[in-house]
């Protein structure tokens, strides 16, 4: 095969990893915050990425130009889902909050299911079979699209924690949440907007991946389980750890795809997930702890 | 006197910070040994690296005639170092009474005979009438006492009590003191403890060490130790005795 | 050795439980085929249910890839059986060890680095997914398509070789359950179940009472997983068809662990009460939507989905302590 194929590849991954990543922030997010893990976070993205198909498909609507209607749709969702059911549960043990997130899934599934069917549907853009041409490098079109908008996203996000009010207030309470109390923050309310906002995060991605993958029901579970991957190799509750990780798993997938067989790709993230556990436990940009 | 545990020259560092520099000294078989100092002076730093919980930077450990720097908590505990959290840690759900029979295990084959030796150590404590209770529903000093119990069911030769007596009333206090002299005079144990209640120190501690910013300032007998200008000025200051 | 079993436990609670075993014993003479069926997947999954709980109710390690060891013992079980002839009770001196030896994987790589909570959790799904998808590429046990035991009608039950009718694996199951049953409490009331519950309540004390955490927690992992993958074994000669996509699966993985969660961790009737509770449910659902006529992918899930989103709401510690309190049958402490 000549070089410029795993090239191709490659970027190809490489982009697809950035979407993956943004996923995967937003698992990360929410985590380093709420400290509960979203056990429902890949069915939140096919959430959005139905919703994407549905506009488009009735609309027309290109799913990039929705982008953010539907970040902002999810942000409600998963607000109302923290305030309503999961701030009861934050004092709970870890395996009561996860028995909550995998009923909450199971009932995002299998309502799709319902709505649309088990079969495959994706969106058909006028740019779906363009690509770039750059040198000897092609890149197709929709990756490099949302590969793009994933980077944007995930500056907007860090810009937001760093940089505004609300996000500083966040952070805080990830530091401490009975010192955030007791400065009189409103915990509850914070919580539930990070839970937004990581909701928000995955419904972009979604957005973006609608592009690349199609979509059914079942994608869900499959997608919370890559996060989870994405995450622990980039360094839990690391926001740049997350990118990285995205990259990284999408690289691999994507080589693996062309080397091996593309149905085998996902061992070998998980393969490196083990790898990372035996040689770097904390992860890629996490931090070792105190002692 | 031997020295039961004799600490050498230990450091620990934490980033940047110092807690515990160069520091040294020995507590001899059978005595009441105190260490006090302002917080942050390293004083519960020194005691997890007694307890195993990190090695030192340098320096060595020596409990019994073997180092033991470096080794793990349940290895020390083995060794024959029993331990209280300043932060209490009994296991919530569970007894009273089970959470001592888990101390009791260290050295009991069958849980028949560490239930025996558990519920002597429960008397010993004025913990016996609760021993049904989960110990979630404790109050702060039962929750204290019965850390003691835990730790004294592994039959240890050396007692490490880290600021057992703080939030405790003064009759409390007093009752704690008490039998922890009652087990000293009885059964010979050596303890090692860290506190700031100078009441409860004053009554139990044959010696006293004294730190600041992680190094002995001041170090022997109590009379001696309180009347010493360099303590009084940097850790006991205004506090009445 | 019974004495000791017993110690503790109420008058009334003996005398329920020897009702329910006499029940489940007689209930093949009542039942119809379907029921036995239900049955079957009760036992199986309360059985899978305790081992579960060895893990997570004792030695407080949440697995949610317990299907790893299911599919580990399903397969080497059957395809020695289709590739050698070799039987399922001395496959199944090849399973144990195999899925032991997962297990221990698994534990060394979590433990060692005392990589506890979340991430051992995602690490034990990480491994079965790992399996689902190499056991998809391995032509051995013809891969994706699937594996297959040779089947006829069986007009006897043959219990070495595990052919036979249902019946057959009801009594193998509801036997594997109540041994189960017995062995979880006769390990809770060791020296080495004390260690397990200090280790669950909190590690740190743990170690400082001496425990040596590693190690308890590794034979957790692994007595778990070596009796699970028995399940695999009866699942595999029950089935007699095997898919890593179904084995394997994360769905399965949780399915498993619903049961003991929503009956009540670390006790030993919540595996049992919660299989009853939830294949109950489920199949009361699907007999409902059958009779109203409603034929919709997924709406039965969904409504399973809902009554365990109750469930967890309103009884935070599982169904068998608040079942417990009520008929007044919690343990007493002479």
């Amino acid at each position: 095969m000549p070089l410029e194929i795993y090239l191709n590849v490659a970027i190809g991954g490489v982009l697809t990893g950035l979407v993956y990543g943004l996923m995967a922030l937003g698992l990360s997010v929410i985590f380093g915050v709420v400290r509960v893990v979203n056990f429902a976070h890949g069915e939140m993205m096919t959430i959005a990425m139905y919703i994407a198909v549905t506009l488009f498909s009735a609309f027309h609507l290109d799913p990039l130009v929705m982008l953010v209607p539907i970040a902002a749709v999810l942000f409600v969702f998963g607000y109302a889902l923290q305030k309503a059911l999961i701030n009861p549960f934050i004092t709970r043990p870890e395996h009561s909050q996860f028995l909550l997130l995998v009923a909450v899934a199971i009932i995002m599934v299998n309502v799709l299911l319902i709505l649309f069917g088990p079969d495959a549907q994706n969106v058909q853009t006028s740019y779906s079979y363009d690509s770039f041409q750059i040198g000897p490098v092609i890149v197709d079109a929709t990756k490099a699209y949302a590969g793009l908008a994933a980077i944007v996203v995930a500056v907007m996000l860090f810009a937001f924690f760093q940089y505004t009010h609300i996000g500083t207030a966040i952070r805080a309470c990830a530091d401490s949440y009975t010192g955030a109390l007791v400065v009189g923050l409103d915990v509850k309310h914070l919580y539930a907007l990070t839970f937004g906002l990581g909701a928000a995060c995955v419904g972009a991605a979604g957005v973006m991946l609608v592009l690349i993958v199609d979509v059914t029901p079942p994608l869900g579970p499959a997608y919370t389980l890559l996060a989870f991957v994405i995450v622990i190799t980039g360094g839990l509750g690391s926001m740049p750890g997350a990118l990285i990780g995205g990259v990284l798993i999408g690289l691999t997938e994507a080589m693996a795809g062309l080397l091996f067989t593309p149905s085998a790709k996902s061992m070998f993230a998980f393969g490196i997930l083990v790898l990372v556990l035996l040689f770097r436990p904390q992860g890629i940009m996490g931090k070792r702890s105190a002692s | 006197m031997t020295a039961l545990l004799s600490v050498d020259n230990i450091s620990k560092r934490f980033r940047g910070l110092l807690a515990v520099d160069k520091l040294s000294f020995e507590v001899p078989q059978g005595q009441i040994f105190a260490v006090i100092g302002p917080n942050g002076a390293g004083k519960t730093t020194l005691f997890n690296m007694i307890a195993g919980v990190f090695a030192p930077n340098s320096g060595g450990i020596t409990f019994a005639g073997e180092r033991i720097d470096g080794l793990s908590p349940d290895k020390i505990c083995r060794r024959g170092i029993g331990r209280t959290f300043q932060i209490v840690r009994p296991f919530p759900a569970l007894t009273v009474e089970d959470n001592v029979i888990v101390g009791a295990l260290l050295h009991c084959q069958g849980v028949d005979d560490a239930r025996v030796h558990a519920l002597d150590v429960l008397r010993r404590l004025d913990l016996y009438d609760k021993r049904t209770q989960r110990a979630s529903g404790l109050t702060l000093p039962d929750r204290k006492r019965l850390e003691v119990a835990r730790a004294l069911a592994t039959d240890p030769k050396l007692l490490l009590l880290d600021e057992v007596m703080a939030g405790l009333r003064p009759t409390e206090t007093d009752r704690m003191v008490s039998i922890l002299q009652e087990l000293n005079r009885d059964t010979g144990l050596t303890i090692l403890l860290i506190e700031h209640v100078m009441r409860a120190v004053m009554a139990l501690a044959a010696q006293i060490l004294v730190l600041h910013h992680g190094a002995a300032i001041a170090e022997g007998a109590p009379e001696q130790v309180v009347r010493d200008p360099a303590v009084i000025h940097s850790y006991l200051g205004a506090e009445d005795i | 050795m019974i004495g000791r079993l017993i110690d503790g436990v109420p008058a009334r609670g003996l005398i329920l439980l020897g009702l329910l075993m006499v029940a489940a014993l007689v209930a093949p003479l009542f039942a119809s085929d379907y029921i036995l069926t239900v049955l079957i997947l009760i036992f199986y999954f309360a059985y899978i249910g305790q081992a579960w709980n060895i893990m997570m109710g004792f030695a407080g390690q949440l697995s949610l890839g317990h299907a790893l060891y299911v599919g580990l013992g399903a397969y080497t079980a059957a395809s020695l059986y289709v590739h050698f002839g070799i039987g399922p009770w001395l496959g199944l001196l090849v399973a144990v060890p195999i899925a032991v030896a997962a297990g221990a994987f698994i534990g060394f790589l979590a433990f060692r680095f005392r990589v506890g909570g979340v991430y051992f959790a995602i690490l034990t799904i990480a491994v079965a997914e790992f399996a689902r998808v190499g056991f998809d590429h391995l032509s051995w046990t013809a891969g994706s398509s699937g594996l297959f035991l040779p089947v006829k009608q069986y007009a006897t039950n043959d219990l070495w070789s595990l052919r036979g009718r249902p019946v057959m694996f009801y009594y193998l199951l509801l036997a594997a359950t109540a041994l189960a049953f017995v062995g979880c409490r006769a390990l809770l009331k060791s020296r080495m179940g004390y260690f397990w519950l200090a280790i669950r309540e909190d590690e740190e004390a743990a170690r400082s009472a001496g425990i040596d955490t590693f190690r308890y927690k590794m034979i957790a992992v692994m007595i778990s997983a070596g009796m699970t993958s028995f399940a695999g074994v009866v699942y595999a000669f029950y089935y007699n068809n095997l898919f890593p996509e179904q084995v394997f699966h994360i769905s399965r993985s949780i399915e498993m662990i619903l049961a003991p969660i929503v009956g009540g961790i670390g006790t030993l009737f919540g595996p049992v009460l919660g299989a009853f509770l939830l294949t109950g449910m489920a199949e009361t659902l699907t007999g409902t939507l059958a009779a109203l006529g409603v034929d919709i992918p997924g709406a039965k899930q969904v409504f399973y989905g809902i009554c365990l989103l109750a469930v967890i709401v309103a009884l935070p510690d599982g169904v068998w302590p608040w079942v417990a309190r009520r008929l007044g049958l919690t343990e007493r402490n002479k």
